[in-house]
């Protein structure tokens, strides 16, 4: 069961998010980097268990009950773990990934914190099980810009003050790059109905309504 | 949470033969939006889930027969922003974009709404929670009625259970006649939307009339039954996300300037989606005016019985039918 496969699998990945080598010690997402990072804590301090595939021998193929294999390209590289089968998509991100842009609010799907892209439509990943990522391209906030350049969305967010605490940023931004490309943000009205799933308890709406006009016009949508 | 087992089946008849395997602790899970938020609750503890939607055959949109055809996996969003949809069945698309938020209509199915629980406050308190709820453990106790109740139905409520049945979607179905097509360990059958639903009477805790393992696979929509005259009116805290205090599915049939036929159904109200047949009736025949649009909207209401905190809902439904119909009127061509 080669990473590799994942890729082929999938298509290019777009080149800004071209993966790393398998098992290249700077890759946040390196399994290899990961154990030594976290994967013991995790292990210990929750349900989740992480088991790197490349650990397992090939001959093995029953996974310990209540886990499940799953594969996906999560900004644009290919992840393989096996997971509890509870694990929701928002945790996995977080919790084995370290990809902690996407936010725990409410766990519920009420707040929008955790928004990520699935396929390229926008979802809330504490209500989605980690196991339908299978096969499936995530994208989240750490994602979107290309290296130190941002994307119109995140510079829009800056230029229009549109956060405080900014806890909800990285979920109203995923939120916002997908309003667009929906075409649902073709005025001031259809954004704040289609930006309703994202709340911000800080109340910068004004600022958020605005920086997603500016960046659909420089989107060229909308 | 408790574990489970995981089943992705590629077809149909795969997810309902392991449904019949797996027993009472089996689950479909579609978008997962309601199933998945009651497990963390501890509210639903399924043994075995069975993940439908890599079942490609349940996805699909038709829209150019008689009847219009939803796979019971396609999204709420896809079904909404259908082009026949939208332009032709407004009732069917607002229904849809009125519920929850773009990242939930994202996820969650058009058969997985029919069936979502209720956002009573006190069946999500939890298992385990202070509160007694016959819904989630039969038999403890209702601390709805004569508890906070201002979000509970007014229309179709027992002695055990005035829990609201909160989906836009299936008031919209009901108001049209639509049916469901199921697919269970007998083979497949069908019955109209409106027979999915019970009232809770003594056994709040049996919401729906699915035999054990039967599976939504479509839902169907008479094409004339949900014409350009049409609307789902919806009331809300906030102007947008969040469930309904009181709305209304409303379908017009005009014959010159008079409605041969009235469509009217209610939501945020009841403990099931509700059809009004008084209101109906008394619109058929009619020149619709504001007055009497108006006294539809009472008529839709007069059985209703209120709680403590939640009078306010008789006049603001009847108030929502009246200018639903009001609404679907003025699409007049
Ligand atoms: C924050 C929030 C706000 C919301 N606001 C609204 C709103 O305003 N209006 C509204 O109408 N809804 C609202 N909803 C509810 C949402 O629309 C439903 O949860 C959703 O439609 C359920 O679909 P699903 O595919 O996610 O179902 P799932 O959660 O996957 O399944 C729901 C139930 O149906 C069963 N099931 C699923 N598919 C099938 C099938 N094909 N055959 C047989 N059984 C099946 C499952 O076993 C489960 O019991 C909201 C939800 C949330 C979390
Ligand atoms: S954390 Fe997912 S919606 Fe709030
Ligand atoms: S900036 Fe604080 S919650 Fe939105």
């Amino acid at each position: 069961m080669s990473r590799n496969d994942d890729i082929s699998a999938k298509g290019d990945p777009e080149d800004r998010n071209r993966a790393s080598p398998q098992g290249d010690s700077t890759d946040p997402l390196s399994l290899n980097r990961r154990a030594t990072l976290g994967i013991g804590a995790a292990m210990a301090s929750s349900a989740l268990s992480v088991v790197p595939l490349r650990a397992q021998s090939p001959q093995v193929t029953a996974l310990p009950e209540g886990t499940t294999a799953i594969r996906t390209l999560v900004n644009g590289r290919p992840v393989a773990v096996t997971i509890d089968v509870r694990t929701s998509l928002l945790d996995l991100l977080r919790e084995t990934l370290a990809l902690t842009g996407a936010k725990k609010g409410c766990d519920h799907g009420q707040c929008g914190a955790c928004t990520v892209h699935l396929d390229g439509r926008r979802v809330a990943s504490c209500l989605t099980l980690a196991a339908k990522a299978d096969g499936r391209e995530v994208l989240t906030i750490e994602g979107l810009s290309h290296g130190d350049a941002l994307h119109p969305m995140q510079q829009a967010f800056i230029d229009h003050d549109a956060l405080q605490c900014g806890y909800c940023t990285p979920g109203q931004i995923m939120a916002a790059v997908a309003c667009v490309a929906e075409g649902n943000a073709t005025s001031r009205e259809r954004i704040r109905e289609y930006m309703s799933g994202s709340i911000c308890r800080c109340g910068a709406y004004v600022g958020i309504v605005a920086a997603i006009e500016d960046a659909a016009s420089r989107m060229g949508r909308g | 949470m408790q574990s489970f087992r995981l089943i992705r089946p590629r077809t149909a008849q795969e997810a309902v033969s392991a449904a019949a395997q797996g027993g009472a602790a089996s689950r479909f899970i579609a978008g997962g939006t309601t199933l998945y938020d009651l497990m963390k609750l501890n509210i639903e503890r399924p043994g075995q889930v069975i993940d439908i939607t890599g079942i490609g055959e349940l996805h699909r949109i038709e829209t150019a027969g008689e009847e219009l055809r939803f796979g019971a996996l396609a999204p709420m969003s896809a079904v909404a922003t259908d082009a026949v949809v939208s332009r032709d069945h407004p009732v069917l698309a607002e229904a849809l974009a009125k519920a929850a938020s773009q990242q939930l209509r994202n996820m969650a199915s058009v058969g997985g709404n029919l069936l979502q629980r209720t956002r009573c406050p006190y069946f999500r308190n939890g298992a385990g929670g202070v509160y007694p709820c016959n819904k989630r453990e039969p038999g403890s106790g209702c601390a709805a009625i004569g508890g906070l109740d201002r979000s509970q139905a007014v229309l179709g409520t027992s002695e055990a259970c005035t829990a609201v049945s909160p989906g836009d979607w299936p008031v919209a179905l009901v108001a049209v006649d639509a049916g469901i097509e199921l697919l269970g360990p007998n083979g497949p059958r069908s019955m109209p939307v409106d027979a999915l639903y019970r009232l809770p009477g003594e056994t709040p805790q049996h919401e729906f009339t699915l035999a054990p393992g039967e599976m939504i696979t479509a839902i169907t929509v008479p094409r004339r039954n949900a014409g350009r005259l049409s609307t789902y009116h919806k009331i809300r805290d906030r102007e947008s996300y969040a469930f309904a205090l009181a709305s209304a599915a409303v379908v017009l049939e005009l014959e010159g300037d008079r409605i041969a036929q009235a469509r009217v159904a209610l939501g945020g109200v009841a403990t099931r989606p509700w059809r009004a047949p008084a209101a109906e009736q008394m619109l058929a025949g009619q020149r619709l005016t504001p007055e009497l649009a108006l006294a539809a909207g009472h008529a839709a209401f007069r059985d209703a019985r209120a709680g403590h905190h939640n009078a306010f809902k008789l006049e603001l439904g009847a108030r929502t039918v009246a200018d639903a119909l009001i609404i679907a009127a003025e699409r007049r061509p």
